[in-house]
């Protein structure tokens, strides 16, 4: 009836990182297989990774991915000891976990082509902000749908993933916080500047970035009659809907950013309880 | 010995365990098992049997623990109940076997759970496990979610001989027993990994870190991965919350939130990394078990705690144990009372609650008395922490994205009591999913009778 001494075998999946690369002081990329995710991933959508089977679930931005590799490019920043183990990592090395994607694709994916072809869309990407700006841009273009982009950053050394923006936007616009490279100012000077100057006409505007800069730009949007989109990365844990870490405010309601969002009219959503 | 009473259970002394996360209660040794066996009248028409959701013959495998066979008791219970060792020790069986039993009568009811616990706990330790050879049909069924329905139902179809794969969202399967549960409850590595061990063992596939509807959706499964049937058991975890002012401030958590950093992050141990706040004051709003689990996870992170709940004592509706371990430790109880605000700092942090005492009216439609305010009672409990637990809803991701999957207001899928099956053809679903937030065992009954379901729909096709 009964048998005896069962023994157990683990083998669980782990997840091949391919490339490494040091973009800047602190923030770093990373290549990596993850069949399923790359299968069905879009642009706006992130992962949550472990780098190992003490780590914290990390979320994170799906920068890039191919379908034909079956991989997912990786962007992040060194803020705390679980992204500094993750920053150690070497190629040849595997993550513990990746699940995903997660969270709603960029609305631009749910819209008509050849609406998005009549409008002028312009992205605002400060700092690491161009992570999640960038697969919105390659795949407007890859839909021969051109766009502007400003990058903002600091100081030139901070300025990531031009020459892949270049290439697949039709202006890029940058502007470093010391004039070190581009236009010295902010973002937001940048958008007055072309719409005031430049004659340029908005019809949306997609602005991912430090929250201090994405509530400056959704003033300065408001105020310009563009409507806005942004991006929000507030704690979370599963990442599911689960824990409700990362509920926001948005029109008076609240809002999980890992289901209902991470991209809200940036008009709507209150940055300040963040 | 006085046949009225329960042989008592050893547990961890209160003091003690409050400033540690080990298992409280220690289980019977097989001497006090026996005994508290012999107390058992093996009725001819059980009405214990009757109470149990998924029918364990519960006087044969107690009749088999008097005689010392402690193997053959975990064999019969393994018939019907793939997970006793979890059962045992967090099925409400004062409200289910034990409510039912004759000796309750004149005294108390037979110690059913402890005893389920002590046959399985028995075997494990033995490496002992029923036999699993079962031949191999060819037919896929995919179960979504690693929780107490998914395992019953992978569990049953594997013998059956189907080729079965869970998927679980997060990266490590158990779903509520892993995240929800706490360990001094329910212990991890012990208890709920070697269950899913033995799972596996059997034969059936697991997939992490798989989000249905996300990384794959339902009709992929079908037509891209061959799958022929699909259980739905993703449970209940969208967490609610009261709507009032000051509810997005800093210091305020879900209860799901809140266990899951300490239960599946294991946030109350120095290797995790995961960090978990330690409050000064902590008030736990809700009084059922997923509250005590939270007040008492608390606690035990070093804050004072009191349970906030609206009616009075008798209408908690948390397993009787959890109240008296919970008291037991320290756990200050407020019943009767609402909070109507929180307080917060200028700088976002939870500083108060603000609370009005309630009073019971006539029954509402749940058959418990009505609470409402009572005018000018309102007060203040200074506190940091404040953990909402309000109960959870279903999940809407698999319903959203399986086109004609019915789910009613409550956003549960609609599917049928005995046979799981949804409005989908070849989709079947249970346990929380299905009822909203309920216990691990009618989980599990759920998911066996799908399990029959399942089996006679891909018979016939």
């Amino acid at each position: 009836m009964l048998c005896m001494n069962f023994s157990f075998f683990e083998g669980e999946y782990m997840y091949d990182i391919l490339n490494t690369k040091k973009l800047c002081e602190n923030i770093y990329s990373m290549v990596v297989k993850a069949p399923r995710v790359s299968r069905h991933c879009l642009p706006g959508q992130f992962v949550i990774v472990r780098s190992d089977e003490n780590s914290e679930r990390i979320p994170l931005t799906i920068c890039d991915y191919s379908r034909e590799n079956e991989t997912i490019t990786l962007v992040f920043q060194v803020i705390g000891a679980s992204t500094m183990n993750l920053a150690m990592l070497k190629s040849g090395e595997t993550l513990h976990d990746i699940a995903g994607p997660l969270g709603k694709e960029s609305e631009l994916c749910n819209t008509d082509l050849d609406t998005l072809k009549a409008k002028n869309i312009l992205f605002v990407a400060g700092g690491l902000g161009v992570a999640p700006v960038y697969p919105q841009v390659k795949w407007l273009n890859d839909n021969d749908i051109g766009c502007d982009v400003i990058v903002g950053a600091k100081t030139k050394d901070l300025v990531i993933y031009e020459d892949e923006m270049r290439k697949v936007c039709t202006n890029l616009y940058i502007t470093t916080d010391d004039g070190s490279y581009g236009e010295k100012g902010l973002v937001t000077d940048m958008v007055e500047n072309l719409v005031n100057n430049h004659s340029k006409n908005y019809d949306l505007c997609i602005a991912i970035g430090p929250m201090i800069m994405m509530k400056f730009m959704c003033l300065t949007t408001k105020k310009l009659g563009i409507p806005t989109i942004v991006s929000l990365n507030p704690i979370m844990v599963d990442g599911t809907g689960m824990c409700g870490a990362c509920r926001v405010t948005v029109d008076g309601k609240v809002r999980f950013a890992c289901v209902d969002g991470p991209e809200f009219d940036g008009h709507k959503v209150d940055l300040t309880k963040l | 010995m006085d046949m009225t009473k329960k042989v008592s259970i050893r547990e961890q002394d209160p003091k003690v365990r409050t400033k540690n996360f080990d298992e409280v209660c220690l289980g019977y040794s097989s001497e006090e098992a026996v005994l508290e066996a012999t107390r058992c009248l093996e009725c001819k028409n059980p009405l214990c049997v009757m109470g149990c959701p998924v029918s364990v013959p519960i006087p044969e495998f107690i009749s088999k623990i008097k005689k010392g066979e402690f193997l053959e008791a975990f064999s019969i219970i393994s018939e019907c109940n793939t997970l006793p060792a979890i059962c045992g020790r967090v099925c409400p069986q004062e409200s289910q076997c034990e409510g039912k039993c004759i000796r309750g009568i004149k005294g108390e009811s037979i110690a059913i759970g402890k005893l389920e616990r002590f046959a399985a706990d028995f075997a494990r330790e033995k490496s002992i496990r029923p036999p699993h050879k079962h031949d191999k049909n060819g037919k896929k069924v995919a179960i979504i979610g690693s929780g107490p329905s998914g395992l019953a139902c992978a569990g049953d179809l594997v013998k059956y001989g189907y080729d079965v794969t869970v998927f679980e969202a997060l990266h490590e399967p158990g779903g509520v027993l892993v995240y929800g549960i706490p360990e001094f409850r329910l212990p991890k590595d012990d208890v709920v990994k070697k269950e899913i061990d033995f799972i596996k063992h059997m034969g059936v596939k697991f997939e992490t870190n798989t989000i249905i509807g996300k990384s794959i959706t339902i009709d992929q499964l079908f037509d891209e991965e061959g799958f022929d049937a699909v259980f739905v058991g993703s449970g209940a975890g969208l967490p609610k919350f009261m709507g009032i002012k000051g509810e997005n401030a800093n210091g305020v958590f879900s209860a799901n939130e809140y266990l899951t950093r300490s239960n599946l992050m294991r946030a109350f141990s120095e290797n995790s990394t995961t960090p978990i706040m330690r409050a000064k004051k902590a008030v736990v709003v809700g009084g059922g078990n997923v509250a005590m689990d939270a007040a008492r996870t608390a606690l035990r992170l070093g804050s004072e705690v009191h349970i906030v709940y609206r009616r009075s004592e008798n209408e908690l509706p948390a397993r009787k144990e959890e109240v008296h371990h919970a008291k037991e430790e320290g756990i200050i109880f407020d019943i009767l009372t609402n909070p109507t605000e929180i307080l917060t700092t200028d700088d976002g942090w939870v500083k108060g609650v603000k609370c009005i005492k309630m009073e019971l009216t006539e029954p509402d439609e749940s058959g418990r008395r009505r609470p409402v305010p009572i005018e000018g009672s309102e007060f203040t409990i200074d506190a940091d922490m404040v953990i909402m637990s309000l109960g959870t809803s279903p999940n809407p991701l698999i319903a959203s994205t399986t086109k004609g999957l019915d789910t009613d207001k409550r956003q549960c899928i609609i599917a049928d009591e005995y046979t799981g099956q949804t409005s989908r053809e070849g989709i079947f679903a249970g346990g929380d999913a299905v009822t909203g937030a309920a216990t691990v065992i009618l989980a599990m009954s759920a998911g066996r009778s799908a399990a029959v379901g399942i089996h006679n729909y891909l018979s016939s096709k």
